[in-house]
Order: C-alpha cells, then structure tokens, then sequence
C-alpha cells in the first residue's frame, strides 16, 4: 500500500470541508456555465465559493440522528393529542382563526420554500451554500409536512381547514404570502437567499413564530405549540443560512453591496405588508394573547433589528429604506387588518367577531395612542350595527394593492386619518398600491408585477364574471367557514363538545 | 381481565381534507403519507414568470419530455413523508456508526490484505465524487419536477447520495487518513480509468429535463454502478479475498440500492403505462443511456478485476438492468 | 452595546445546559417563559461542551443542541468544544 499516513487528528471545520467542499470538482469537460446557468445574471459577483463558511456543519448522519429525535417526540405529543381530543382544550373556538389562517397562508409558503431552496441548492456553485440550501429545503417540506399532521386533527371537527388546498390558489387573502412565495422564487438564486433566507428567515422570522407558538401555548394548542418548537431547532440553523448569506455576498464584492442593499429594502418591506396579517392574529383572534404586535415588534423588531443592522454597518449596508414608514404604522395595521377582515367576514374560510369589553380594555392599554382615537369608533359602529339587528358587511370588492395584494386599507404614514393610496401607469395601464413601499417595489420590477394575478379582478373577469355565490363554490367557501364568528357552527360545536368531556 | 378505556367519542365532521376526499373518496382515512403529499404544490394562479427562465412557469409540467395526465400517480411505494424517511435512515446511521466502530476497533482495516486495500482505494474512494454529482442531479429533479408526490423523494434521494458521499470519505480516512482522499480526487481528475464516467456525469449536470435527469442517474447509471461495484465487486470479490469489512462499511449503500429500486421502477412503470409516447421516449433514454454508461463503467470495473472478468461483470449488469425495464413495461 | 440570546426549550435536558452557560457567562441573564428559556448577554456568550458534561453528568456533543434550540442572535461558530455567539458593533 503506498498511500502515506499521516495519523492527523483533524478539526472540526477540516473534517466538514473533506465532507463537503472536497466532493465538488473543476469541471474540465464541460463550461461550469452550462453547469450553473443561473449564477451570473443578477450581477452578483463571487470570486471565491469557498469561502461560505457554515456554522452548524451538520453531516447527514447527525442530521438524519438528531431529525429523527425530534421527529419522534413530535409525533408521540400528536397523537397524544388526537386521542385526548387536544383540540377542546384551547381557550375558546375563536382560536382556531388564527390557525386555519396559517395553514391556509403559511403552510403553502413553506412547500414553496422547500421547492425553491432545491432550486439554488442546485443552481449555486460552491459546495457551502449547496449543501446548507439542500438542507434547508428538506426542512421546510418538513415544516410543511407536520403542519398538516397537526392541522389534520382539527380538520376532523371544525370548518375553515378541508379546503386549504384549493384555498391556497383561488382564495382572495391567500394571495398575499403567495405572491411573496412567487416573487422570491421568480426571482434568480441570489435574491432568492436575500428574501427567504435573509430577510424572511432571519430579520423578521421571530415576528412569525414566537407570536404564533407563544399564541399557541397560550391558548391551550398542544398540537401547533410541539410543531413550533420543534421547527424552531430547524428554524436556527436557517437563520444561521441567512445571516451567513448576507455575509458572503457583501464580503465576495463591494460591487455587491448596492446589488443586496436593494435586495434587504424591497423584501423588508413586502416581508412587513405579510406580516401584518399576523399583526391582526396577534392583537385579535387570540383570545388569550401573548403580546401585543406594538410589543413584538419592539422586541423582535426594532432591538434585534438595530443589532443587527449596527452589525452590517462596517459592510456600508444601511438600514431597509421604508423602516420608519413601518415604524409608524404599527400602533395601526392590525386594526385596520382586522376591521378589514370583519367586514369582508362573508369571504373568508375563516370567522371573525367584534372585540370583547375585555379586549377592548386590553387594546386601549397596548396603544393608548392610536386605539381609542381611531379605531375604537369603528368597532363601537360595527357593534352597535349588530344590535340593531343588522350585520357589518361590505359587499364592496376591496381594490387590492398590485404588489402586495393587501386591499388598500392603510393609511398615510404622518395622517392616521388618510387612506393611503399611490398610482403608477406603465405601458399604458394604471396601477395601485397601498403604499410608497409597495409602488416603489413596483417600480422597480414593474414588467414583473404587472403579471399579477390579483384576485378581485379575476372574480369580475370570466367565468365568474362578478356572481358572488359563483366566487364562493370555486374558491370552496362554504357559508358554515365563513362569518361571524358568534353564530358559527365552530362556536357550537366546540362548547357542546367541551361539555360533553367535563364535569360542570 | 379486559380494561376498557374510556374516552369521550365526539363525532367528526371531515374525514379529511377535501382534496384527499376527492383523489381517495372519504370511506377510509388518508395515510399520513397522503396528507404530506398529494395537492401540497400550488397548481394555477401563479403570479410571476421566472426571472431566469421567462418562457418557464413557477412549477412546470412542460419541461420534461414526459407528459403525465396527473403526475401525482407517480406514488412512492416505500411511502415516505419527512418522519418515515428521517426515522427510517436514523436506524440505518446507527449500524454504521456501529459498524465504524467494530471496524475500528478490531482493526480491521490494518489487518486486510493490500490487494483489497488498493481496491478500496482505486475503485471505492472516487465513487464519493459520483454520488456528489447524483445529489446534484437529485436536486434539479426536486427543484424543477412537477408534482409532490414525484419531487418529494428526490429530495431525500439527494440528500442520501450526500451520506454516501460521506460515508466513503471516512472510509478513505480510514485507509489512509487525508491522504487518500486527495489521491482518489487525483484519479478522478487525471487517471484513464475514471476520465469517460466523470465526462458523462459533467453532461448529465448540463441536462435540464428533470425527468431525463432522474431516468439516466436513478435508473440507468446507478442501476448499473451499484449492481456492479457493491453486490458484485465488494460483497462477493472483496469479500472472498478478506475484505468483509469493507464489505461491512458499504452495508448502507447496498441497502438503500435495494430499497430505492422499488422506487425508481415504480415511477418508470407508472410513467411507461401512461402513453405510447412516453414509453418511446423511456426507451429512447434508457437504451443510449445504458450502451454508454456501461462503456465508461468498463474501465472502472477493470479498477478491480482483470479485463475480460469486467467485461463480464459489467455485461452482466448491463442485462440485469434491461430485465429491470422490461419488467417495468419497456422494451415489449 | 447589542444584546445576543439563545433561547432552549425548557426540559431536563437544557436545565443542565443553562446551569453551564450561567456559569462560563457570569453576566448573562436568564429569563423563563412559558415552555422556553432565554439566555442573553452584552455582545457575547459562549456555550461549552466541557462545562455542560460536568453538569449533565454524560458525554454532550454539541451538535445535541439542535434538538432543543429554539433561535439564538448573533453571529454564530461552532465547533466541537464551544458554540459562540457575538454581536461585532
């Protein structure tokens, strides 16, 4: 045998490199261009690939053992839960608005995540973000996966989560984290990382989960608490991803730099706009709420953020453009989401109700500058409708931002009391938006946006052509799902059942 | 003595999720393989073309030569979701990591014959490079397939060809510390025997039909490689010469070869019934496919064996894999 | 100054994992939430392998944590002995 030995006792970051990094070869036969077709035309510049370093180096047989670990307690906690009827152990029935709106909106988002991290995992050129990308996308069909399981039990006996699928692509607020999906996954690899893995999985990831999995614990959800504990372990080594990403690219290039600068700006905000549906979750279809969205974002938001971006200052990146219009608009979106929501309540699969007296106490207290001042009035009209007898709805279609495809509820930035609407004509059509935010992504990539499918119009378009009753049996809106959330079968059944496993 | 425990029966709505109801009916519940697979892609209303690829949509049926009337028939009959998967390869990852461990410490390695030794290192050690280029193209396959149930097990595929990949990096660690990867490399790059399968699979990385990429590394190329290398050439030769354990540390690669043929020749029978057309394009890929592929892995047998011993050897797994299509409904 | 975190579940296991960092961290503070535990510091904390067997009383490798980590802030490394976390500015 003539191989020479060297008894080297190798390190950690060694031993990772000759278990990835030294798989890849020079190709010598074919162009690395043929090979990776879609790595140049962002303008992003890498001169060396190898210089990805990544932190957890998880080998397959530690990802397959530690995985799997987790997978079994997982489980183990959800059938638990099916065969104890878990489910009637939440506060109460208006709970589980906040969960069909996840697994209509946020778990497609993760089946997206899962087919677009394959794509760069397959279309970057260096072994180091290969491997963590690839890693990342059999996560996210994972999280994808064990929702559903999760979600399955409650499907059994509540409206609002049987048609998720047809939902996901027909359905009007569906659009919203869809179309965030669809724009980071059109988009070419490096901005693919920028938007989920940077700005989607790192900046703002906090202010999806913990509002949700804390929502969860509590509020007495078993089943989507154990799923978010347990993606958030994967959820780390994304963020790790992100960061990492970010890193790279700024490091690789200084031509780079104005290239991701505009990246972090347009997917701030979109990442934003789709977060204020949770900014509604968090403030009103949690009957026990964990903070308010105004305290999350302070945490999560502004602490982190700063930290953060202090952090990526020496690379010349600033923070995103359009952070205080954000700033200024948190003591406002989730009532305007919500009060959104009540009054197109007839065409959502999922119910919604007027604030509480406690609520309402609540509220005054978590935005004592904005709550009683603006939005109270409203509630207290839509309350006093009721009991008259009447409803609170509007049967009026909401004009739909082109680019985040929220309706146009917002307000101006300095002027609670102005809606907020900008106009934009391209070739020769008008386009609208909720905000400068959104008409300046637009503006940016407008032959992107105009591609849209936004669902309002296409309801007016063939073959709906405007009949409602049409729109509700094509997107499978049952009127049990929908509504008020008072008289709602949900409501019902849940108390009946709740008295039925109780002794008073 | 019978214990009855009593929980509360509360009468469900839904026996499902109602696109399961419409594939399966709603007599039986769905599988947790159903609910992790079918209908989880979205199907229309896509809002934005590729950037990098104007004329493609988000999630494409029409990049592919194949043409399914529902891709979502192309079921895995091993049926594993994330956990059946993950749990199943932990099982795995535990007898190898016991296996390295036995080999270690009985010595096993500095007790073989430098024959089986040179074997390992010629023919064994490289190979971690062709599973490299299978991740990638198991990848591609996942990324740009069409359909869950279809682009679901390629992700695994991929990540699986990354264990091998691994699992021979430490085997060459322990024939000959970093030393031995670097030569295998070398070989790779430079030497005769390996020159034409590292030009094929620089070829195969330039293809972009997902499905002609899962029918030339899935079915035809490791359908000739591990027959050939794993069940012939280390667990009968190697073995009869003193290298059980060799033998031993490449136990995970001829079990999943097994486990993953159910598999690929399900697809491939699924794929084949769908259309005349299909299955002249099948043949078309699989025929060409394999003439060549056999070709390039005759110098590499020849890593192990004399020339006409690997002349028979890779002969005999080239008609092996043609009973294998034949029995998926090709070539009939 | 900018604050990094780990958050853990909170179980048996991760008991003795912040009984260690408590002990490489003394300026570290730690908070208990519902089901979760945070441990935070000015700039920098180090979590080790060495301290947390002596606590848990068994081998720790530290790729273990993945089973238990719910996020953490801060630039990351890793290696056998030691995760790190620091904030530059």
């Amino acid at each position: 045998m003539d191989i020479k030995k060297t008894p080297k006792k190798l390190n950690v970051k060694e031993k990772y490199r000759l278990m990835t990094r030294d798989l890849a070869w020079e190709p010598s036969y074919r162009d690395e261009k043929e090979i990776y077709p879609y790595v140049d035309y962002e303008g992003i510049k890498v001169h060396d690939w190898s210089k990805w370093e990544d932190p957890f180096r998880l080998t397959m047989d530690a990802y397959w053992k530690y995985q799997a670990e987790k997978e079994r307690k997982y489980y183990a906690i959800i059938d638990a839960h099916a065969q104890n009827n878990g489910h009637l152990n939440v506060t109460d029935a208006r709970y589980l608005t906040a969960i069909k709106l996840f697994l209509q909106g946020i778990s497609p988002g993760e089946y997206a995540a899962h087919r677009g991290f394959a794509r760069v995992g397959r279309e970057f050129a260096g072994v180091g973000p290969q491997v963590a990308c690839q890693m990342q996308s059999i996560d996210e069909i994972r999280h994808a996966q064990t929702q559903v399981h999760a979600m399955s039990n409650y499907n059994k006996f509540y409206n609002g989560f049987k048609d998720f699928a047809n939902q996901r692509d027909r359905i009007w607020y569906t659009s919203v984290p869809r179309s965030f999906f669809d724009d980071a996954m059109s988009a070419g690899p490096f901005e693919f990382l920028i938007a989920i893995g940077f700005s989607f999985e790192y900046v703002l990831t906090n202010l999806l989960f913990v509002p949700f999995m804390s929502g969860a614990a509590y509020n007495g959800d078993m089943a989507t608490c154990t799923f978010g504990f347990s993606a958030q372990s994967d959820e780390a080594r994304h963020m790790t991803l992100g960061l990492e990403c970010i890193k790279f690219m700024l490091e690789q290039d200084p031509d780079n730099i104005p290239i991701v600068q505009k990246w972090i700006d347009k997917w701030f905000w979109r990442g934003c706009r789709l977060l204020t549906l949770v900014a509604a979750m968090m403030d009103y279809m949690l009957p026990k709420r964990v903070m308010s969205w105004r305290e999350a974002w302070n945490i999560y938001g502004v602490e982190n953020g700063n930290a953060l971006f202090r952090d990526l200052a020496r690379y010349g990146i600033k923070p995103p453009m359009h952070w205080d219009d954000v700033e200024k608009s948190i003591d406002h979106t989730s009532h305007q989401i919500m009060l959104g929501l009540y009054q197109w309540k007839f065409g959502t699969a999922f119910h919604s109700w007027t604030p509480t007296a406690s609520d309402i106490e609540w509220l005054k207290e978590k935005y004592p500058t904005t709550f009683e001042k603006y939005y109270l009035p409203r509630w207290e009209y839509a309350i006093a409708q009721k009991e008259a007898g009447g409803e609170y709805n509007n049967f009026g279609l909401p004009k739909l931002c082109q680019t985040c495809q929220l309706p146009c509820l917002f307000t101006e930035p300095d002027d609670p009391t102005q809606l907020a609407h900008r106009e934009t004509e391209y070739e020769g059509e008008k386009y609208h938006f909720c905000s400068d935010g959104c008409q300046h992504v637009f503006e940016q990539e407008p032959e992107k946006y105009v591609q849209a499918w936004l669902p309002m119009p296409a309801l007016m378009q063939e073959p709906l052509k405007g009949d409602l009753a049409a729109w509700m049996e094509w997107v499978s809106l049952e009127p049990t799902a929908a509504g008020e959330y008072a008289n709602s079968e949900d409501k019902a059944n849940f108390e009946k059942w709740r008295k039925q496993v109780s002794t008073d | 003595m019978q214990i009855d425990v009593q929980t509360v029966n509360i009468e469900q709505k839904n026996q499902t999720f109602t696109h399961l109801k419409n594939r399966f009916g709603d007599k039986k519940i769905p599988s947790r393989y159903q609910e992790a697979s079918y209908d989880l892609q979205a199907v229309e209303n896509l809002h934005y073309r590729p950037t990098w690829a104007p004329e493609q949509e988000l999630y494409d049926p029409n990049l592919s030569k194949i043409r399914m009337n529902d891709w979502y028939d192309l079921k895995d009959p091993r049926q594993f979701y994330y956990s059946t998967y993950t749990l199943n390869r932990a099982k795995q990852q535990e007898t190898m990591e016991s296996n390295f461990k036995t080999v270690e410490s009985l010595s096993l390695i500095e007790g073989m014959p430098d024959p089986v030794l040179k074997v390992a290192q010629d023919l064994l050690i490289p190979l971690r490079h062709v599973n490299y280029a299978a991740n990638m193209n198991n990848t591609l396959v996942c990324g740009y397939g069409y359909g869950t149930v279809f682009t679901q097990p390629c992700v695994y595929h991929a990540m699986d060809n990354l264990g091998i990949a691994q699992y021979l990096s430490r085997l060459g660690l322990m024939i000959g510390d970093v030393e031995s990867l670097e030569a295998a490399k070398q070989d790779w790059m430079d030497s005769d025997a390996w020159q034409p399968l590292r030009r094929s699979l620089e070829d195969l990385m330039c293809v972009r039909d997902p499905v002609e990429v899962f029918i030339k590394q899935n079915f035809v190329l490791d359908g000739l490689l591990y027959p050939l290398v794993y069940q012939r050439l280390v667990d009968q030769n190697l073995v009869e010469q003193g290298g059980s354990g060799i033998s031993i540390l490449t136990q995970f690669m001829t079990n999943w070869y097994l486990e993953s043929k159910r598999w690929v020749d399900s697809v491939i029978k699924t794929m084949a019934s769908e259309s005349a057309e299909n299955k002249a394009v099948l043949e078309e890929w699989i025929d060409s496919a394999a003439n060549h592929f056999t070709s390039v892995l005759l110098p590499v047998a020849g890593l192990a064996v004399a020339g006409n011993q690997a002349d028979e050897l890779v002969s005999e797994a080239h008609d092996e894999l043609l009973q294998r299509a034949k029995k998926a409904g090709l070539f009939k | 100054m900018s604050k990094v975190f780990i958050i853990l579940q909170a179980n048996e296991e991760t008991r003795s994992i912040v009984e260690a960092i408590e002990q490489d961290n003394p300026d570290a503070e730690v908070v208990h939430e519902p089901a979760m535990v945070k441990v935070q510091a000015e700039g920098h904390l180090v979590v080790r392998r060495e301290t947390i067997e002596e606590e848990i009383g068994r081998e720790f490798d530290m790729q273990e944590l993945n089973i238990n980590l719910i996020t953490l802030s801060g630039n990351v490394d890793e290696d056998e002995d030691a995760l790190t976390l620091t904030w530059n500015s």
